[in-house]
């Protein structure tokens, strides 16, 4: 019995172990590639350059390692700073943003038992699932009447009302005792009051989810640029040079490597918040 | 209870109207927004679907009638609807997979996070290891890729969702002779209803994201096989054929809208 158990745990890590490995085929080949010369990667990536086939050969570390790409794309182009900037502006405005008008949001729909507010915490989760396509044609409207296309607040302030955050931060909002609530409310606490002593430190996994999983998607953002954004000094880094030749494959990884850095970076630190997030997305009553 | 929106009634400073009040004041800043940028223009939007676009004349159902005898549109739909029906079983399936193997081992923190890294990885960062692997777009790339980006959540769900499994359930099924595959017959399965609904509505969701990566890999008319119908409105869009997208948008909503509440009913009928 003990033998067979250990047989069977030994294969479940094997496969999962396979699976990890898998996954990690992609971002190994970014960052190996980010220090390969154009020599080298010229001489792997041959075929797809020509685009008679895929590449042919890879090495676990690269034959002459070098920085070249890295100072070339950091030093001679200036315009990918530019987009750094650009993206990192319009992360911070959306999530600062969302925390300001969604998140008093959630606690309306978590505290108050108010006629009504089904309905519109329906209303909103069905918003949350509808794609940007759909929504493409009303932000546009919106955004061309207030005379805001072509401006970063184009990209922002859609997403400043987006009801993914609403979602999550309730999430975290309806972990809280309702009794917690209410004997504050006896105590003569202010309804203010409950929400920013109460609320938001008791609260705030649902909260710092909703953060990490909001800048994770907007780090990413290409749709909404892409359409309300015609002027590319406004781009943000994620709309930074799609194809890849010959000449520039180095700086595309390397590009694509110093893309990854904030987002690994708050992965890392906010994992714990990102797995919470993913299950109160998920929360049902 | 009053409805929250009859607050000019004049009524004793009592918990119920101070209890609606409190409600509008939070909710206020969000709700005005979702009225502004989407419930308005969306009203709007369903207008326009049933005029021209540069005069304004009503003109009936003419813009469904172009849509839905438009081949691109055609041919969007087609592909779309192939890619949510090849993709969202598969990813449902080897997620479940996974967690199922991830709860017989100890190390499970370590795999899910390995699983959720692809989710971190910025479309545009990954799209030119995508074109590195398959040198040609297609349409097994784009389900690949989705795969890959979407499985760490997937795990994760599922994972919580068995963990949640009732032991005493399983421990008194057990003591009563039940075999392993029934007692996951009869009690798991059952039990992880609500998981499955919210990986299916959450790949659902990001199943319109996989845009991205058709776009980076292969621009803006990639191959046949690979033409979604997030190209089509992007298209529309950028010749501003507004009539068109009005309608298609139209559609689209209603056709979402009609799943997510087919969805909802048969989880509340589950449970």
């Amino acid at each position: 019995m003990k033998l067979f158990e250990g047989i069977e745990k030994g294969f479940c890590n094997v496969i999962l172990g396979i699976l990890c490995v898998i996954i990690l085929i992609p971002v190994f080949l970014l960052i190996t590639g980010s220090f390969m010369d154009s020599y080298e990667l010229s001489d792997y990536l041959l075929p797809v350059f020509m685009g008679a086939g895929g590449m042919n050969g890879w090495r676990l570390m690269p034959d002459y390692p070098t920085f070249q790409n890295y100072k070339k794309l950091l030093f001679e182009t200036p315009q990918f700073f530019v987009l750094f900037w650009n993206s990192m502006k319009i992360v911070c405005c959306i999530l600062a943003g969302q925390l300001l008008v969604g998140v008093p949001g959630a606690w309306a729909f978590a505290v108050y038992r108010v006629r009504g507010a089904k309905s519109l915490f329906l209303l909103y989760e069905v918003l949350m699932l509808l794609p940007f396509q759909v929504m493409m044609m009303s932000n546009y409207l919106t955004l061309k009447r207030l005379s805001l296309l072509d401006s970063h607040a184009a990209v922002i302030l859609p997403a400043v009302f987006s009801a993914f955050p609403v979602f999550l931060s309730y999430g975290g909002f309806r972990r809280i005792p309702i009794q917690l609530v209410e004997a504050a409310r006896i105590d003569g606490a202010g309804e203010w009051a409950i929400f920013t002593k109460i609320g938001l430190p008791l609260g705030k996994s649902g909260l710092v989810s909703a953060l990490v999983l909001g800048f994770l998607e907007y780090w990413n953002m290409i749709e909404q640029p892409m359409a309300f954004l015609s002027d590319k000094t406004l781009w943000p880094l994620s709309m930074f040079f799609p194809k890849i030749t010959i000449n520039q494959a180095g700086a595309s990884f390397c590009a694509s490597v110093i893309m990854l850095i904030p987002a690994v970076f708050v992965f890392l630190a906010g994992q714990d918040a990102l797995e919470a997030g993913i299950i109160y997305s998920g929360l049902k009553e | 209870m009053k409805p929250f929106w009859r607050l000019w009634k004049k009524s004793h400073c009592t918990w119920r109207s101070r209890e609606r009040r409190s409600f509008l004041l939070f909710l206020a800043p969000s709700f005005l927004g979702v009225l502004i940028f989407v419930i308005f223009p969306f009203m709007d939007v369903v207008k326009r679907s049933f005029t021209t676009a540069v005069t304004s004349e009503f003109v009936g159902a003419a813009n469904y009638r172009t849509v839905f005898a438009n081949e691109a549109f055609r041919l969007a739909v087609k592909n779309t609807a192939a890619f949510t029906i090849v993709c969202i079983p598969l990813l449902v399936v080897s997620g479940f997979i996974a967690a199922v193997l991830l709860s017989h081992i100890s190390s499970s923190g370590a795999v899910k996070s390995f699983s959720l890294l692809p989710m971190a990885m910025p479309t545009a960062a990954v799209a030119i290891v995508w074109e590195m692997i398959f040198y040609k777009p297609s349409f097994s790339v784009l389900v690949i890729s989705y795969i890959w980006k979407n499985i760490g959540y997937t795990i994760v769900l599922w994972f919580a969702g068995i963990l949640a499994v009732s032991k005493e359930t399983i421990e008194a099924a057990q003591m009563d002779g039940a075999g392993g595959i029934r007692i996951f017959r009869y009690i798991i399965l059952p039990d992880l209803k609500g998981s499955l609904f919210t990986i299916v509505i959450l790949s659902v969701l990001n199943s319109f994201k996989i845009y991205r990566e058709a776009y980076l890999v292969a621009g803006s008319y990639p191959p046949k096989d690979m033409y979604l119908l997030q190209h089509l409105f992007n298209n529309w869009f950028v010749n501003l054929e507004l009539d068109k997208m009005a309608a298609a948008t139209v559609c689209t909503g209603v056709v979402l809208f009609v799943m997510i509440f087919i969805l909802q009913k048969l989880w509340d009928n589950e449970i």
